[in-house]
């Protein structure tokens, strides 16, 4: 019994054990709102149901955030996701409605890598723009989240960018082993992201950066450098992400395309348990957070709620979230709870019985 | 006198905490600690590093809530929930780093949260008017308009207990308030401290310098290992005994060197320079000086205050960049980009800000101690974990570092013990030349001794040590040779001979060393 309890203990001090609660409870709802919710079958060789539908959508968010939390490790932000991903996208896609044949595998390949280089051109511009010429990130990445959609605009000319491309849509659209494969490639690359964070000592050097960078430069530690690649690390992911977005819909939207992705992406980022003010953070614990949000969307069709509330409806529940992450909450309430039953009782007596001695 | 009336009755005591606990994860910090203080006393809280003393202010300051134990301010029963609260009851704290705005104004950070207001709108005028007021009471005559972070620590310092005077105050609690106070500007706060004693005020002075609380207290408490030893009059127990039920040990203490480490200048000269400075300088921060450190040769950094000798560490590290001169690293001249280049050339610099400059408050005492280590091999060669807890293992047991439990956020920590983290971070880098700055400030006697012994031994194994000190006993005792600055200039080298002493060294800071 005890020995649960100490268990038990030790799990709610696990980072994701606020995060994992809420997901569960999130899934709990839907299916008592519809009861086939949890159900998977494999038809045509590819698994359907709501949860692959939960991580399909999630796929290009998570990886936005991951690159996101990152950054916000070292104590910066990333707005300039959104536009990297609307880039990207756009410039896959002209590459493609140019070639002969857009069912051309190296083609698409090659429209690929020039759409990646590209997001990776813009994210060093923006740790360029932090780490050596010392603007704010919020400032610097700014810059490139306005002229950012302009740039993609002009790269599809303004219209919605059309293609018919088999090994495209493959991205963000595909089925490998019966799971999609965009969720392959964002398991693929955090995967292999939180493996170099783990086994190399990039992990402990950028929360040393993100928690006290003067320290951390004293210390030896070429802050300046770490600074730079995350935000390159951070476009390269919103690339892949923005090439997963439009080969899902075979189109690039310059206007559109990861529209305010950059909100949903700090959003799961402090869900997932990672501090605004840099130093600590949790690649996992972003990665559910964008589950999270993206079951939330679910769940607001599932539960029926009207389309004119569903924004009031999300953010309630991120408030709640975010006020049961918050360990100076969870104190406050304790402490109440304390004060209503046995604590109180305890006092009053003290009080008494001092009372009852000064009168003697 | 009119306190040893006191201390035998109970009615007096303006604040009275009685069965004191607190516990953080891993550390009893407090254990059922009783503490009183009367009015009109000056009481010393005394203890070693980790021994309560902060926690015990902070849970009166209501930092922190009690797990167990009571409180009663002039008579009732107070429970506190944070520290405005505390300072509304009439408890007001000085804490050892100056915890005001720095982008303010002197007369702003005096009256932040209580501006004096018409209408709605804050009265400038009245608000510069009475600052002025209260700090020419106080005899410092600064700008208020001024922006804080133009004054030095020094001056802030002074500011922040102005601003806690000010908040009319039952109980002045002061920890490590002249920490970073120049022999003049103690005096000058301790004739403040006496007058606002006489006008009955009860203040709480927390301080490493036995000295200053021989001079200054009328009584003492002191903690050890979160509990209470004892409650004395400071004129019935002597300096010795104090130590004793400090440590809970006798203690040859701070005992002179060893011969040993005594080593003639001359021999030391003859050895191969680790390091050669020459016509080095930043301006505005530091005149053009040379200066040759070789192995196993301790170099003290003797001068006020301000006079410059944070800046020529800096220097010397490449935290700052030197705008002339030319520095040599065993025989090698180096151009220093940064704090890098000169590790890479076998030099640590432990500065003494180690709240800001030092330790990651949010990592743990593991990753304090070989971060240096590990930035020095690059991000893509990680100590693995078994070689990073044996080296860290080692230097808690070397160090003595308490809690010896490496994965505990370094923030838990004690001021001393985070100390011997930072130091632990450098000497797991195996310097050549370690730059030393105020190691000892604002920890207690037993660590101090600890960190001169280690410095001693250091140094007898040939690794060349920069040390800077306010304190010019602790500069005599270890160097072999002193630089005294002045006006960030050095104006001396002294050979430490017998014939040199602190009388001597103070004349050479003060009339530029023309002896």
């Amino acid at each position: 019994m005890n020995g649960g309890d100490g268990r038990f203990a030790a799990a709610r001090q696990h980072a994701l054990f606020w995060p994992a609660v809420v997901l569960v409870a999130l899934l709990a709802v839907n299916t008592a709102f519809s009861h086939g919710f949890l159900s998977i079958e494999l038809r045509d060789g590819h698994l359907y149901g709501s949860p692959v539908d939960i991580l399909r959508a999630s796929a290009p968010l998570a990886l936005v955030a991951v690159g996101m939390t990152l950054v916000i490790a070292t104590g910066g932000i990333d707005l300039s996701v959104g536009s990297v991903v609307a880039i990207a996208g756009a410039l896959a896609c002209l590459r493609i409605s140019e070639l002969g044949d857009q069912n051309g595998v190296a083609g698409v390949l090659l429209a690929v890598a020039v759409a990646l280089v590209l997001a990776v051109v813009l994210g060093s511009w923006n740790g360029l723009l932090v780490a050596r010429i010392g603007i704010q990130p919020i400032i610097a990445t700014l810059i490139l989240m306005v002229a950012g959609r302009g740039i993609a605009q002009l790269v599809t000319d303004g219209q919605v960018l059309t293609i018919n491309s088999g090994p495209y849509e493959t991205i963000g659209a595909g089925y490998w082993l019966a799971l999609p494969v965009s969720v392959l490639i964002a398991a693929g690359v955090i995967g292999l992201t939180l493996a170099v964070l783990r086994r190399s000592a990039l992990g402990m050097l950028l929360e040393s950066v993100g928690g006290n960078a003067e320290a951390s430069r004293l210390a030896g530690i070429r802050s300046r450098w770490l600074t730079f690649a995350v935000y390159a690390f951070s476009g390269l992911c919103a690339g892949i992400a923005g090439l997963m977005i439009s080969a899902n819909v075979a189109s690039a939207d310059g206007n559109q395309a990861g529209l305010l992705i950059e909100l949903d992406a700090i959003l799961a980022v402090v869900i997932g348990g990672t501090a605004l003010i840099g130093g600590r953070f949790s690649v996992l614990g972003t990665v559910l957070g964008a589950v999270i949000i993206k079951t939330l969307d679910i769940t607001v069709y599932t539960v029926g709620i009207p389309s004119d509330v569903k924004l009031l409806f999300k953010s309630l529940v991120v408030i709640v979230l975010c006020l049961a992450q918050s360990a100076a909450f969870r104190a406050w309430v304790t402490r109440r709870r304390h004060v209503g039953s046995g604590g109180s009782g305890a006092r009053v007596a003290t009080g008494d019985d001092e009372k009852a001695g000064a009168l003697a | 006198m009119q306190t040893a009336d006191q201390s035998g009755t109970r009615d007096g005591a303006v604040l009275t905490m009685r069965g004191i606990s607190k516990e953080f994860p891993g550390v009893k910090a407090l254990d059922g600690v009783d503490f009183r203080l009367h009015p009109g006393e000056i009481h010393a809280l005394m203890g070693e590093n980790g021994a309560g003393k902060s926690t015990l202010i902070k849970v009166l300051t209501g930092v922190y809530d009690v797990d167990r134990g009571e409180i009663e301010l002039a008579g009732e029963p107070v429970s506190f929930t944070g520290p405005l609260q505390a300072q509304q009851a009439g408890i007001s704290t000085v804490y050892q780093e100056v915890n005001l705005c720095q982008n303010l104004s002197v007369a702003e950070n005096i009256h932040i949260g209580r501006e004096p207001r018409r209408l709605g709108a804050i009265q400038w005028g009245e608000l510069r008017r009475r600052s002025d007021e209260l700090l020419r009471r106080l005899r410092l005559e600064i700008d208020v308009t001024a922006q804080l972070d133009s004054y030095s620590i020094a001056v802030q310092q002074l500011v922040a207990i102005a601003r806690a005077i000010d908040i009319s105050a039952k109980v002045l609690v002061l920890d490590e308030p002249t920490s970073s106070l120049d022999a003049g500007e103690v005096d000058q706060l301790f004739r403040l401290l006496r007058q606002l004693r006489d006008e009955g005020m009860a203040i709480l002075f927390v301080s490493h310098f036995l000295d200053q609380v021989y001079e200054i207290c009328d009584r003492m408490t002191i903690l050890r290992n979160g509990r209470l030893v004892g409650e004395h009059l400071v004129a019935e127990l002597s300096q010795r005994e104090l130590v004793g039920k400090m440590m809970g040990r006798e203690l040859a203490l701070l005992e002179p060197m060893d011969e040993e480490h005594r080593r003639p200048l001359t021999e030391l000269e003859a050895r191969p320079a680790v390091v050669e400075a020459s016509e080095v300088t930043r301006s505005g921060s530091v005149e053009p000086f040379s200066l040759t450190i070789h192995q196993g040769e301790v170099v003290g950094l003797a001068g006020l205050l301000g006079s410059g000798r944070t800046e020529l560490a800096r220097l010397l590290f490449g935290a700052d960049k030197a705008d002339g001169g030319r520095i040599s690293f065993g025989g090698e001249q180096v151009a220093l980009h940064g704090p890098r280049t000169a590790m890479d050339h076998g030099v640590a610099f432990s500065s003494e800000n180690r709240r800001t400059e030092g330790l990651v408050a949010d990592l743990s005492v593991r990753e304090n101690i070989v971060l240096a280590l590990q930035a020095a091999r690059g991000w893509a060669r990680p100590l693995n974990r078994r070689r990073q807890n044996e080296l860290v293992q080692k230097w808690i047991s070397a160090l003595s570092i308490r809690p010896a439990d490496p994965e505990l956020p370094v923030r838990n920590l004690s001021g001393g013990n985070q100390q011997k983290v930072l130091l632990a971070r450098w000497l797991i880098t195996e310097p050549k030349l370690l730059i030393l700055d105020e190691p000892t400030r604002g920890i207690d006697v037993g660590a101090k001794a600890e960190i001169q012994r280690l410095v001693a031994e250091l140094s007898d194994g040939g690794m060349a040590v920069l040390f800077i000190s306010a304190e010019l006993e602790e500069v005599l005792r270890l160097s072999h040779k002193i630089a005294v600055l002045r006006d960030r200039k050095v104006v001396a080298q002294l050979a430490n001979s017998d014939d040199v002493d602190a009388d001597r060294l103070m004349a050479a800071i003060a009339t530029g060393g023309a002896s």
